[in-house]
């Protein structure tokens, strides 16, 4: 028997219209875990890096996480994996909401997309039975309208249903895929489902999961219960209020927006408005939110409730949660009203809420510096507010000038031309990033941009506070039930970080210790990648329920596969290089490993240069960031060392710059 | 009058403004109900089910009851603040009018037990938000009026069939024993 998985896939490939439920090897979960783990070594094994983001061989994979559709608290995640479009790098976005436990209760771990619907389509999957039904009818609708019509086409208001809105069907490259009340955002994986003729996948399941050791796994889930009644109790003194709790930052509740709206840069990544936040903003974006918000809720099996049902006056109701709150808002220096009006239409176009309002954001400035004219915005209306929802548009049916904006600043900026690359400042990978613009270089956060393959820095930092905290007693204070951390040393890192002096950054922590703190922060968002663990339990906030010492029991009670701290971390560290394997089979090279240049003023290089050198060293990289074949053995990927010899990747890059390779090419016509 | 007698009653309180919708109480109650305990999950098994449609924020978490062995001739729908409410979303019946409180694989009624065994049902216990809250509060019963009541019900049986066709059932089945 299978504990924690089903054991199957569901391959379906949509040229053909077949429909097969694959056994898969229960070695793989052993070796690779499952949710991302397994996605990168099917995407390594069946995508080579010939193949196009736009190509009947690219797949598109919905992972239910290993431990999903288990009792454990907040484990709910859908991890989506591809070949993305703007990056041209693999892509691993991932939902929360309630479609990954569905899935496994009707006895998949994942499905496996593969070739082109001649037609636009949706997939119904009721335990055994699943159909590609006919979507032509759901052609324009929204996500979440198309999510309702097709509960109620198939009479099942309890299927759960992901879809692609206008987004996604014309294949902008930062469409996303809508979910309850949460979505796949980050790399356009909604272009591709769009480009594989899928509109939406209904999954109904009623059958077992079952667990390895019960008695032990339940205890360990009320033990997290407990905890996080716990936490909710005691919030951390001295870090502003998103993290001093658990959960994803709770936008939604929390009305004093001073730090966000201070801290991060206002319009393309510009403008710090170090005096915004007043008592007069404080009360008119207070009563917005009140007024629309009608309630707080969850996703699966979580009492967390990051998320909202938004009602804007005169608009459908959607649901939003986390920093989407602010995005839209401050990409066109509005207000919070404006912010929550358009993400109603953003959601159902289905489009990410980091790179949607800096993509619209970067084209304004286009035209205020005169490298767009009037001629690329014929009716567009004169006020910010009417600006952003006419762009809007257009991106999202890839008309005029929309066709450009819709591939992300870092393409359109090559195609405008005339120094428009410039305004296309604030990418990594070239992907769009949050919009921060900070003093004094952060050792630890450089090395989280530069080295992050999910190119986004909520979903590699976390556990290890932010900042120093000012008095040697309030580190005291902290550290005292710090039990999270993997080793004691991390507190002796925290105690001693001051705020100035000479252990202060970006000097201290030291490159050594850097590269300890980064490793603890992702080993722990890439557990909860392959198990489905929402961060916001787990990798995200500070000492969290979830951590290195209890996810060995968890694994092994749950699905049966024994592992103590140190297989755990060697598991990790496989699939985490194997997502690195399969990037750099498409091209990814140190060059590409950096920072946005102005998201610092205060830059070091010499120290840069060394952090990266030893973060590398550490990891088991060559100098362009390549694995060795020494830790590919260590791990047992000499199949990825026998693929890079083969490709001449070492040859090529023992210490030189690369040439160019598949993700540098231009875009497809 | 008749005799006094102590009852406990057990209540489980929904308060469906704090719902948030995540069903855990679904998720722990399938479980718990496992053969052996929590050696599956799987939420269609369990006896408590949220009835929910986000967008027009119904959350309505459902216990399991009696068995019904037909559906009722009519349907109601109820308007409460503005909100419409199926006809069914507060009937704790397992009714072949639909799906709910039934065995997936075998169609079998289900029931909420209020885990029996346990200090309050795991439901409770589960949900951190307090949208379920468990009361006992102890009831006294007169046994006087079960009296009455069976007087009152004969009576009517009576009038209806006349007291002789009433006697000779009671002999019949009383010669069954």
């Amino acid at each position: 028997m299978r504990y924690a998985e089903t054991g199957f896939n569901l391959e379906i490939d949509l040229t053909r219209g077949n429909i097969e439920r694959v056994e898969t090897d229960p070695r793989d979960t052993e070796l690779y875990l499952g949710g991302l783990g397994t996605n990168a070594k099917i995407l390594w094994d069946r995508v080579p890096p010939e193949v196009e983001p736009f190509s009947p061989e690219n797949l598109l994979i919905f992972s239910a996480g290993l431990l999903c559709g288990t009792p454990a608290t907040g484990c709910n995640r859908t991890i989506v994996s591809t070949i993305s479009p703007q990056t041209r790098l693999m892509a691993f976005s991932m939902m929360g909401g309630f479609f990954a436990p569905e899935l496994k209760y009707a006895g998949y771990d994942k499905i496996i997309l593969r070739g082109k619907s001649p037609d636009l389509v949706y997939l119904w999957i009721n335990n055994e039975k699943v159909e590609i039904r006919d979507a032509s009818h759901l052609r324009g609708k929204g996500a979440v309208e198309t999510a309702e019509l097709v509960q109620e086409e198939l009479k099942q208001p309890k299927a759960q249903v992901a879809a692609i809105g206008l987004a996604g069907e014309n294949r902008v490259y930062f469409a996303s895929i809508e979910q309850g009340r949460s979505s796949a955002s980050r790399a356009g994986i909604g272009a591709v489902m769009g480009d594989k003729g899928v509109k939406a996948i209904a999954v109904r399941g009623t059958k077992d999961i079952n667990i390895a050791r019960p008695a032990e796994f339940i205890e360990l889930c009320n033990q997290v219960l407990e905890y996080i009644t716990v936490r909710n109790e005691n919030p951390i003194p001295g870090v502003m209020p998103i993290l001093a709790g658990l959960g994803s930052p709770q936008e939604m509740k929390v009305h004093d927006e001073k730090w966000h709206t201070e801290n991060f840069a206002w319009g393309n990544s510009r403008v710090r408005r170090k005096d915004f936040w007043n008592e007069e903003v404080a009360k008119d974006w207070m009563e917005t939110m009140d007024n629309m918000r009608t309630r707080l809720i969850s996703c699966y099996n979580c009492p967390m409730t990051c998320g909202a049902t938004i009602s804007p006056p005169g608009l459908p109701t959607y649901m939003m949660k986390c920093f989407s709150k602010l995005t839209y808002t401050m990409a066109a220096f509005s207000d919070l009203e404006f912010g929550l009006g358009i993400a109603q239409s953003a959601t159902e176009y289905g489009v990410d809420a980091f790179s949607a309002p800096q993509v619209m954001a970067f084209a304004l400035e286009l035209y205020e510096n005169g490298i767009l004219n009037d001629d690329d915005f014929p009716g567009m209306p004169a006020d910010t507010e009417g600006r952003f929802h006419w762009l809007l548009d257009r991106i999202v049916r890839r008309e005029g000038i929309g066709d450009i904006l819709a591939n992300g600043t870092y393409w359109a900026a090559k195609e405008i031309g005339k120094g428009a690359e410039e305004y296309a400042h604030n990418n990594i990978k070239k992907h769009e990033q949050l919009p921060l613009k900070l003093g004094m270089l952060n050792p630890i956060y450089f090395l989280m941009y530069a080295t992050g393959e999910k190119i986004n820095i909520t979903q590699i930092e976390g556990q290890f506070p932010q900042a120093p905290f000012p008095t040697r007693e309030e580190r005291e204070a902290f550290v005292k039930d710090w039990f999270q951390v993997p080793d004691e040393k991390f507190k002796q890192y925290f105690l001693d970080w001051e705020l100035r002096g000479e252990k202060s950054i970006p000097n201290y922590p030291t490159p050594e210790m850097c590269c300890d703190i980064v490793e603890w922060q992702e080993k722990m968002h890439y557990i909860d990648d392959a198990l489905g663990m929402c961060a916001g339990l787990s990798s995200f906030p500070l000492k969290p329920p979830y951590h290195i010492h209890n996810y060995p029991k968890f694994i092994s009670s749950g699905a049966g596969i024994d592992m103590d701290e140190e297989e755990l971390t060697q598991a990790v560290k496989r699939y985490r290089t194997l997502v690195r394997a399969n990037n750099i089979r498409r091209g990814m090279r140190r060059k590409d490993e950096k920072p946005p240049e102005d998201h610092w003023r205060r830059r070091f290089p010499d120290l840069e240069k060394e952090l990266l050198d030893t973060y590398y060293k550490f990891k088991g990289w060559n100098n362009q960031g390549i694995p060795t074949k020494e830790s590919l053995h260590e791990l047992g990927l000499d199949y990825v060392f026998e693929d890079f010899e083969q490709r001449g990747i070492y040859s090529e890059n023992g210490d030189t710059p690369s040439k160019e390779t598949s993700a540098e090419k231009e875009k497809e016509a | 009058m008749g005799e006094k007698k102590k009852k406990i009653v057990k209540t489980i309180k929904v308060n469906a403004d704090l719902c948030n919708g995540c069903r855990a109480c679904e998720v722990i109650c399938s479980a718990f109900h496992a053969a052996p305990k929590y050696s599956g999950n799987n939420p269609a098994r369990s006896r408590i089910q949220v009835v929910r449609h986000p967008l027009k924020d119904i959350y309505v978490p459902v216990f399991a009851g009696e068995y019904a062995p037909a559906e009722c001739m009519g349907r109601d729908k109820y308007v409460i603040d503005g909100k419409e409410y199926e006809e069914c979303a507060f009937c704790r019946a397992s009714c072949p009018s639909r799906d709910l409180f039934k065995e997936p694989d075998s169609g079998l009624p289900l029931k909420c037990d209020m885990c029996e065994g346990e200090e309050e049902p795991l439901c409770v216990k589960w949900c951190i938000v307090d949208a379920l809250t468990y009361e006992e509060r102890e009831e006294e019963v007169e046994e006087q009026e079960e009296q009455e009541e069976l007087e009152i019900g004969l009576e009517s049986l009576a009038d209806k069939y006349g007291m002789d066709k009433i006697m000779d059932a009671v002999a019949r089945l009383s010669a069954k024993d």
